[in-house]
């Protein structure tokens, strides 16, 4: 009996356990929509780079900028009036424009001479007297008109022309590429095409070694070995302390590796019948590489060169060390000029406070930053596409 | 006949044209082939002087003027290395304020210090040795003649003393304004707090990012998306990371970053954002698309058959990730895993950004307390205009390349290792 008993329980055991219905799995349910978080975040990092730099930038374009414009309240005004006259000499006022006395915002709506017809209260401000001899601010915004064209970045007197940060950076980046392109490109024609397998085996390692350098010991390389290089070759009245050529070349040292394994990869990818059917027709080495293989390896080489150049451009410790501290309009590279991401560095470090006009504009040269080098990401990825040549 | 003859020459001449142009392609290819060589060595060259830079600045001849003489505050012929406890204390009562002799007071009862740490205090504020003028290794060992010229004529007062600038003691002493005196040990600590908090933050979302898209992510709109996003993260200049964690993990979550909200705040009074945890977090996301990108390699490289083999035994989805493609890849995982993470201890801009402290001298105790790390402190001293701060600086990067070094190295015994297993 006992035995029948738990025969029968066994088989009843299989029956169930060998039930073979698709069940839920919550738990692998779960996992998988927690791996989907992980994988999701990384468009949340983009949106929130896109969200923080967009809103600040766009706090930077509408805040309002005070300046005096040393005009005072002939008389003392109520708080009904809405028409009271100022004194002549300042800074000119136009319909339209916004002028702050004391804490209160108004508008010009009228304006004859030196009386004026506001509209008072605006933006919530509190509507006061004002007593007489008052300084009239008015109110100014940096217009993107400003920004992209202005040729002085000078936040102390409210100038933010992005072009001096802008130019800065493009010569130390065109520095850089003049000297990694032509050194990269022939370190890897070397190392893919002539170089033995011993010399490539202790040949590679050290471009590697120089690829783990961090930038900061580069900045240091920067100022304390090309800074005094270059004065000691042009002369000390011609190359400034802290100048663009000495960050541009030592930033095309430390892409020169980049640059060079990403061609190499490229070049290597090219098949090898290709190069023994170019010897076939009688062609030298040097002809088989740069006719044959290197336009093959084109959209490798390209992507090579252009995650090279937004390197470049976002590079920041070197410059901030080595290219000055004080922004400048010159296309001179042995003076001192501060590029964007330099710039940033110099008004981030120390207690930045939040709302502040400095504030908000690194936030627009860091919008302006992103762009740039997106944009490079995406011609990147066009070119790969377009020029890829696919191989057996 | 003339004809022929004609040919012949004719023949002569083309085959002599040919053998020249051929000459003249070798030739070029030649010239060339020196000109791809000298740019490969120019690469070597170049890692070299950085090298040699960093050394020659590491070590030197110095101008040290001291305030005091030692040899002067000797009493009745003892020198201060004979000298007992008392009279030890007299001499820092004689030359110190009493406002100073206070605060050490306070610091540690004189009675309690021991004769060693008296006599550093006497070093340290009563003879007050001062750096005038220092040379690089270079110019010390070739060009000693000019050095000491230079000495006597410019800083008669001053000893001349070889400095390593690089020892323990700079290893293992705290910040300080004195660059006699300052070590990197704050720095060093605060590279280990920052980096573990990365390391735990981004690691398990890093890998798990990875597993998705390998092995559950189908072809659709939504994971294309990831996809391509991840690789234009990783092109995002690291400057702009550094404004994302000031604006979200600094600003926004200060109430969480400050430890605030978990009464766990270093100084309740000044605590703000700028924090450990803030920076680590900034660089997790910073090399979480190096981690992705890594992982999913390691991943690819697993052989198909092992997972038909688990689902054929009838393995789930995440059974079969979970034991068997993790397992195999998790050696790659872990080289990719290092090498990120060295990027990480080498980012500076970033750090600059959220807000790395300019000056402490107290080593962090957690997660939220204010920090500084070995580049941001090298950063610092490279750009302090005297020129001993240089040295200093270039002790430190001596620091910070012997801890990416063995990072590395490790990563590839990792990699070695792994080869061979397969």
């Amino acid at each position: 009996m006992t035995v029948e008993v738990t025969q029968q329980d066994a088989i009843g055991d299989f029956a169930r356990s060998s039930d073979l219905t698709r069940r839920p799995r919550i738990r692998e349910a779960v996992i998988v929509g927690f791996l989907f978080i992980c994988g999701a975040l990384s468009v949340l990092t983009t949106v929130g780079i896109v969200y923080e730099l967009g809103s600040e930038s766009l706090l930077f374009f509408t805040r309002r900028l005070w300046e005096n414009s040393n005009r005072q309240l002939t008389d003392s005004i109520g708080k009904e009036e809405t028409q009271f006259q100022i004194t002549q000499t300042g800074s000119l006022l136009a319909v339209g424009d916004v002028i702050r006395i004391q804490n209160e915002v108004m508008e010009i709506v009228e304006l004859d001479g030196a009386i004026l017809v506001v509209k008072r209260g605006l933006e919530e401000s509190a509507i006061l007297p004002h007593p007489a001899d008052i300084e009239v601010f008015r109110g100014d915004r940096v217009t993107l008109g400003e920004f992209f064209t202005g040729t002085s970045w000078n936040p102390q007197i409210g100038q933010f022309g992005i072009l001096p940060l802008v130019n800065a950076t493009l010569m130390t980046s065109i520095i850089a590429m003049a000297v990694a392109l032509p050194l990269g490109l022939g370190v890897a024609i070397y190392l893919s095409e002539y170089a033995s397998t011993r010399a490539r085996s202790i040949l590679k390692p050290i471009l590697e070694v120089l690829a783990g350098i961090p930038t900061v010991v580069y900045g240091y390389f920067a100022l304390t070995f090309m800074t005094p290089s270059l004065r000691f070759v042009f002369g000390r009245d011609t190359v400034d302390i802290y100048n663009t050529a000495a960050a541009g070349i030592v930033i095309g040292i430390l892409i020169l590796p980049l640059v060079s394994s990403m061609s190499e990869d490229a070049l290597n990818a090219v098949p090898r019948a290709l190069r023994e059917a170019a010897y076939g027709l009688g062609a030298t080495k040097l002809e088989t590489a740069v006719k044959v293989v290197l336009p093959a390896a084109f959209s490798g080489i390209a992507a090579a060169v252009i995650v090279a150049i937004s390197r470049a451009i976002g590079e920041t410790m070197v410059v901030a060390i080595a290219a000055g501290a004080g922004p400048a309009f010159t296309f001179n590279p042995f003076e001192s000029a501060e590029t964007m991401t330099g710039h940033i560095v110099r008004i981030s470090g120390g207690d930045l406070s939040y709302d502040t006009i400095d504030y908000n504009s690194i936030f627009a040269i860091g919008l302006m930053l992103f762009f740039m080098t997106l944009l490079l990401n995406v011609i990147n990825q066009q070119v790969v596409r377009r020029f890829r040549e696919v191989y057996e | 006949m003339s004809v022929i003859k004609n040919k012949g020459t004719v023949a002569a001449a083309v085959v002599s044209e040919y053998v020249d142009e051929i000459n003249n392609r070798h030739r070029v290819g030649r010239v060339w082939r020196r000109v791809f060589q000298v740019s490969t060595i120019v690469g070597v060259v170049v890692l070299g002087a950085l090298l040699f830079n960093i050394l020659n600045q590491t070590f030197g001849y110095a101008a040290v003027k001291n305030t005091i003489e030692p040899e002067s505050l000797a009493v009745d012929g003892i020198s201060l290395e004979e000298m007992d406890k008392d009279q030890l204390i007299g001499i820092l009562q004689a030359n110190v304020s009493t406002g100073l002799m206070r605060r050490f007071e306070n610091d540690e009862p004189m009675q309690d210090r021991s004769a060693e740490d008296l006599r550093g205090l006497i070093l340290e504020w009563v003879v007050e040795p001062e750096v005038q003028k220092t040379w690089s290794l270079f110019e010390s060992t070739f060009q000693k003649d000019a050095l000491l010229a230079e000495l006597h004529e410019k800083y008669p007062e001053a000893s001349l003393q070889f400095f390593s600038w690089i020892d323990l003691d700079f290893v293992t002493t705290p910040q300080s304004a004195n660059p006699l005196r300052a070590g990197v040990r704050t720095a060093i600590l605060g590279s280990l707090w920052t980096i573990l908090i990365t390391v735990l933050f981004a690691f398990p979302i890093g890998v798990g990012a990875a597993i998705y898209l390998e092995e559950y992510a189908a072809d659709n709109l939504i994971n294309r998306i990831i996809r391509t996003n991840i690789n234009n993260l990783a092109g995002v200049p690291s400057i702009i990371y550094g404004m994302l964690g000031l604006a979200i993990f600094v600003r926004t979550l200060q109430a969480l970053t400050s430890g605030a909200a978990f009464g766990a705040a270093a100084d309740p009074t000044s605590a703000n954002g700028r924090t450990i945890i803030s920076a680590g977090m900034t660089l997790g996301l910073l090399i979480m698309p190096l981690i992705i990108i890594n992982a999913q390699e390691a991943i690819r490289a697993v052989p198909n058959s092992l997972r038909q083999a688990s689902f054929g035994l009838g393995g789930t989805r995440w059974q079969t990730v979970w034991s068997h493609v993790l397992p195999n890849a998790l050696p790659g995982i872990l080289t990719g895993t290092i090498l990120a993470i060295s990027r990480a201890i080498g980012e500076t801009a970033p750090l600059v950004v959220v807000g790395a402290s300019t000056f402490i001298t107290k080593d962090p105790s957690g997660p939220f307390s204010k920090f500084t790390t070995l580049p941001i402190q090298i950063y610092q001293w490279t750009a302090r205009p005297q020129a001993e701060f240089r040295n200093i600086a270039a002790a430190a990067i001596i620091v910070l390349l012997v801890l990416l070094l063995s990072m590395n190295a490790s990563a590839v015994l990792l990699r070695n290792r792994y080869r061979k297993e397969i």
